[in-house]
Formats: C-alpha cells, sequence, structure tokens
C-alpha cells in the first residue's frame, strides 16, 4: 500500500509518501512561496528519490481546507486528477485535523488554529482517546475571543497548535490562564505523514465531486444570498460541513 | 509516412472549463465546455472566487468526457497542452495544475500555452494557414492585432490601451439595462434600430494599430445620462446601433489598413466576440474589396473560449519542441511572443 499525501492549505507546504505503515520520506517547508511551482516538483522529486512511479501509488490523501482558499484548490486538483487518472481512491482530511496530530501525548483538549484575519480563526477542537484522534468540535471560523471564552467553560487544559497561534496567544492567555498551553516551534508545522495515516482509517470520496471545504461561501455569493433573504442556507453550509473523521 | 499527433488541451482561464483531443493539430477529435455563465449570471459578471471554484467541480469530469469521446487512453496521447496565461490568475491555476498532475502521472510532454495563441489557432481547425497572416483577436478581455511570419511566432501590433471591445458592450449593455452578458442583446438590437447618435471614434494617432474603447463607452453613459436628467428616453435600439457602428468602423478600418501594410495573405477573426454580426458583415464587406486576402472566420462555438483551440497551438509549439516541466505556472498577464 503505497500512499502519497499532500497538504498545500496553508503556508505549510507538506508532502509525505508512506508505504505499507513506514514513513519512505516527507517534504516540508514554511515559506511564503508559491504552491503552484513547488508542490508538483517536490512529488516529483519525493517519488524519484523513493523509487516509486506514479503508477505505483494505491491512495492519495489530501488536506481538503479550511485555509487559503487558493492554496486548498492547489493540492486539491492535484490529488483528484492524480487520483481520477491513476484510477485510484482520493480521501479528504481537515488541515485542522491534521495539525491536531501533532499533539498526540497531551493530557487535554487540542486546538489547531490557522489565522483567518480580523480577529477570526479556523479551529476546532480534537482529542486523542488513547490512539484515536477524535473530534470534539467541529471545524470553524469564530473570533478567538469567542473562541476563547468558549474553551473557558470546558475548564480543562487546552493545546494550542500552528504557526499563527502567535497572532492570538494573548488573548488565550488572558482568558484561560494556566489552561492555555502553546505547543513547541517543532510541533507548529503539520505533519503530512500524519495526513496520510488519518487518511488510510477514512473512506475514501467520489473523485468528480470531490471538493475543497471552504468553510466559507465567496463573499460575492455570501452577500447575493443575503440579498435573496435567504441566509439561513448560508449559516447551515457553514456549520455542518465535513470536518470531523466521518 | 509520418505518426498521427494527438494532443490533449486544457483551458480555465475564465468562465468555461474546458477540454478537447486534437489531432495533427487540425483536426477536433472531441471538444467538451463546461460554461459557467448561469451561475455568474447573477452578479452581472464574472466572480473569480466563484469561477475558480466551479473549475475545481469541473476539471477531472470535463477531462474524462474529451477522453471518452475521442476514444482514447492518456497512452495515446502525445502531448498535454495547457491555457498558462492570461486570465483569472485562481482559475487558470486549475488547469494548470491538473495538466501538470496529468503530465506527471503518464509522463507525457506538457506545454503551456498562450490564451490569445489559442484564440489564433482555432483558426487552423477549420482551414491551413497561410503565412504571413494577420488576426484581429476581439473577446471580453482582448482587443488585439497579432501578425504571424510563421507558425508560432506572433507579434502585436496593435491592442486595446484600456477597455477591451467586449468589456465596452458589456457596460454599455448595462447602461441600457439590457441583461449580462450583453454583447449578443446589443448586436441583436443594433439590427433592429439604425444609427443616429453620434459617437466618436478612437482612432488615435495615424500610424497606430492601437484601440481605446473606453472614451466611446463614457459617451454612450453620458448620452443616456443627460438623457434621463431631461426626462427624456434614448432609444435603446438606436443606440446600440450607433454604439456597435463606431466599434466596428474602427476595428474593420485598422485591420483592413494593416492587411494592406503588412501585404498579408490571410486575415483571421478569432475571439468571442467574432460571434458579432455587425462586425462579420463589415469585416466580409470591406476585405471583399481587398484581392488576394483570403478572410478566415471560425465557427461561433470555436470562436469562444473552448480547449481544441489550445491543442491546436499546443499541437505546433510541441512540433517545435517546447516543452514545460512540473513548475510551469499560471500567469495572469503572461505576454504573447
Ligand atoms: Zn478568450
Amino acid at each position: 500500500m503505497k500512499v502519497l499525501a499532500i497538504d498545500t492549505s496553508n503556508i505549510v507546504m507538506g508532502i509525505a509518501l508512506v508505504e505499507d505503515d513506514i514513513v519512505k520520506g516527507e517534504i516540508i517547508t514554511n515559506i511564503k512561496k508559491d504552491h503552484s511551482t513547488r508542490v508538483m516538483p517536490a512529488i516529483q522529486s519525493l517519488l524519484a528519490d523513493c523509487h516509486i512511479t506514479p503508477t505505483e501509488l494505491d491512495l492519495i490523501v489530501v488536506a481538503r481546507g479550511p485555509g487559503s482558499y487558493t492554496g486548498v484548490r492547489i493540492g486539491v486538483t492535484i490529488a483528484k486528477t492524480l487520483a481520477w487518472t491513476l484510477k485510484i481512491p482520493i480521501v479528504g482530511v481537515s488541515s485542522l485535523e491534521v495539525l491536531a496530530a501533532n499533539g498526540r501525548y497531551f493530557d487535554g483538549v487540542v486546538s489547531p488554529l490557522f489565522d483567518a484575519r480580523r480577529g477570526q480563526i479556523y479551529t476546532g477542537l480534537y482529542r486523542y482517546e488513547g490512539d484515536v484522534l477524535e473530534c470534539i468540535e467541529n471545524d470553524r471560523i469564530v473570533l478567538s475571543s469567542e473562541w476563547a471564552r468558549q474553551l473557558q467553560e470546558k475548564n480543562e487544559p487546552v493545546l494550542f497548535i500552528g504557526s499563527d497561534v502567535v497572532l492570538h496567544k494573548e488573548v488565550f492567555k488572558e482568558v484561560l490562564g494556566d489552561l492555555a498551553l502553546f505547543a513547541p516551534d517543532s510541533l507548529q508545522l503539520p505533519r503530512p505523514s500524519e495526513l496520510a495515516f488519518i487518511g488510510m482509517k477514512k473512506e475514501p470520496e467520489n473523485v468528480h465531486s470531490f471538493v475543497p471545504n471552504y468553510v466559507r461561501l465567496a463573499e460575492a455569493e455570501a452577500n447575493w444570498l443575503a440579498k435573496q433573504g435567504e441566509q439561513s442556507r448560508n449559516e447551515n453550509s457553514v456549520s455542518s460541513n465535513d470536518s470531523c473523521g466521518y | 509516412m509520418n505518426k498521427d499527433v494527438y494532443v490533449l488541451g486544457i483551458e480555465t482561464s475564465c468562465d468555461e472549463t474546458a477540454a478537447a483531443v486534437v489531432k495533427n493539430g487540425r483536426e477536433i477529435v472531441s471538444n467538451v465546455v463546461a460554461s459557467q455563465i448561469d451561475s455568474h449570471k447573477r452578479f452581472g459578471g464574472v466572480v473569480p472566487e466563484v469561477a475558480s471554484r466551479h473549475h475545481v467541480e469541473q476539471i477531472t469530469l470535463v477531462i474524462e468526457e474529451a477522453m471518452n469521446r475521442a476514444n482514447l487512453s492518456f497512452a495515446d496521447l502525445d502531448a498535454i497542452a495547457v491555457t498558462q496565461g492570461p486570465g483569472l490568475v485562481g482559475a487558470l491555476l486549475i488547469g494548470v495544475n491538473a495538466a501538470k498532475a496529468l503530465a506527471f502521472a503518464h509522463q507525457i510532454p506538457l506545454i503551456g500555452v498562450h490564451h490569445i495563441a489559442g484564440h489564433i489557432y482555432a483558426n487552423r481547425l477549420v482551414t491551413e494557414m497561410k503565412f504571413p497572416l494577420l488576426s484581429l483577436v476581439v473577446s471580453g478581455g482582448h482587443t488585439e492585432l497579432v501578425y504571424m511570419k510563421e507558425h508560432g511566432k506572433f507579434e502585436v501590433i496593435g491592442e486595446t490601451r484600456d477597455d477591451a471591445a467586449g468589456e465596452a458592450y458589456d457596460k454599455v449593455a448595462r447602461a441600457l439595462h439590457l441583461p449580462y452578458p450583453g454583447g449578443p442583446h446589443i448586436d441583436r438590437l443594433a439590427h433592429e434600430g439604425s444609427v443616429t447618435i453620434d459617437l466618436p471614434r478612437a482612432w488615435l494617432e495615424e500610424d497606430s494599430y492601437d484601440f481605446s474603447f473606453s472614451g466611446l463607452k463614457s459617451a454612450v453613459m453620458n448620452t443616456v445620462h443627460n438623457a434621463a436628467q431631461r426626462g427624456e428616453q434614448i432609444d435603446a435600439k438606436d443606440m446600440a446601433a450607433s454604439f456597435q457602428a463606431s466599434v466596428v468602423d474602427v476595428l474593420v478600418a485598422k485591420t483592413v489598413k494593416a492587411a494592406q501594410e503588412y501585404q498579408v495573405r490571410q486575415v483571421l477573426l478569432a475571439g468571442g466576440v467574432a460571434a458579432n454580426r455587425g462586425l462579420r458583415a463589415e469585416l466580409e464587406r470591406k476585405m471583399a474589396e481587398i484581392e488576394g486576402v483570403d478572410l478566415v472566420i471560425p465557427p461561433l462555438s470555436l470562436c469562444t473560449d473552448n480547449a481544441a483551440m489550445i491543442a491546436a497551438a499546443g499541437t505546433i509549439l510541441f512540433e517545435q519542441g517546447k516543452r514545460a516541466d512540473m513548475s510551469l505556472n499560471a500567469d495572469p498577464s503572461l505576454e504573447l511572443s
């Protein structure tokens, strides 16, 4: 079983090749550079290093968001095109779930996050039950101050993970005090090998209808729906959208 | 005997997701276009983020359909050609990355194609090109006169300094309260009205083949606005006829002049606005007056954005040995060269 995992949903670019539960290789960069020029060359060189041809792949796993709309589309487009043309299954995993996996031995809940501008974050709440990462609160977009208040009610330690945590650290400290813990730099970046392992446990999806989880509607669409007096549809699609393990 | 060359083309530069297979650069084997126009209508224009989302939803379906209709497998393909630019960057990225994934999966040569080169090569799907030639490319995003001495060599001798002709059509249509996209509506109304309103024609410098349509557009808007202030109503049919006459006058006059100066053997009309009946008729009339120059106007389905034209242009580049690698990127302001 040869699994290729692709994550371009945020600034970090992650590619992993996992074969029969062995991590053969990973490429992770954390630089603000164009994913579009770099992802395919990275996949090409990783497969070449591992002496694996594309036609030998058995499964494609992709981080489907939330994150940068453009970034997540690049990864999803490559993943679904590869899966379709190689006639192999595709599995999508929440980008936040991948990040949460870095909190494996933490005794408490894990809040992975990406900054979503104007005081907002993409986040969800996860917890390891033994070896299994479980989603307790669905992925969402929320003000970090509001999220801190919701976590306070749970009254247990929270591990915040992600390179963008630094932007909201003071808010969490202020509201949660000692219950707020922060992952060290070496654990801030999502690991594409974790993405591969999480994906291997999930059900494949229909390749043609596979799309990113943007969490948000396109702005023009949201405005249009609001004008149509259909705001309820808008809100539904935001909160009920995939995320946690199916 | 040379072996047949099969190229898969992919085009996602604006609001159509398209894939096509072309044989030997001249014969359409399959040609699939999924238009998003119904989705963008409600916004009165193409919304880039919405367009990008639709492309992701459609891309594998459209390619599969093109391959199925061609009854070919990837092993039968000689190359994959994809629109690299210009266009909406988020939209272009979908086609470019899908094309790279396909080229990588099957180890097939990859070729980046300029969108305008594609529009010009749509003509080769109708009749063989005769050099030197001149192409008038008019669409929602472009108004250009391109001179070609030989295959794969493009020289832009004139281009718009502000709005594209198609853009002016859309804006004028909005001022006349016509639905989006406005071009076809203006064309239709123009045939019912008559040229009664005096509107400017931007000829620019005498030796220039450049175009300008923003002054004309403003003149239309001012006339409509001033009439409204006086409580009068401008006759939409006459305004459409007058506006179209002004656009067509300039486009045709410059094209004919360039065709003579550059002594071309062929004039090609390309781009979505080539569907315009007023433009076709006037160009046919004026071109008939000069001897020894063929006028080629492809059918409408090949004038609007499609992937067969990208495959056709890509075939020439493929035969000339041009190749892209896995770092190929979308370039929203790619130059034609
Ligand atoms: Zn076009």
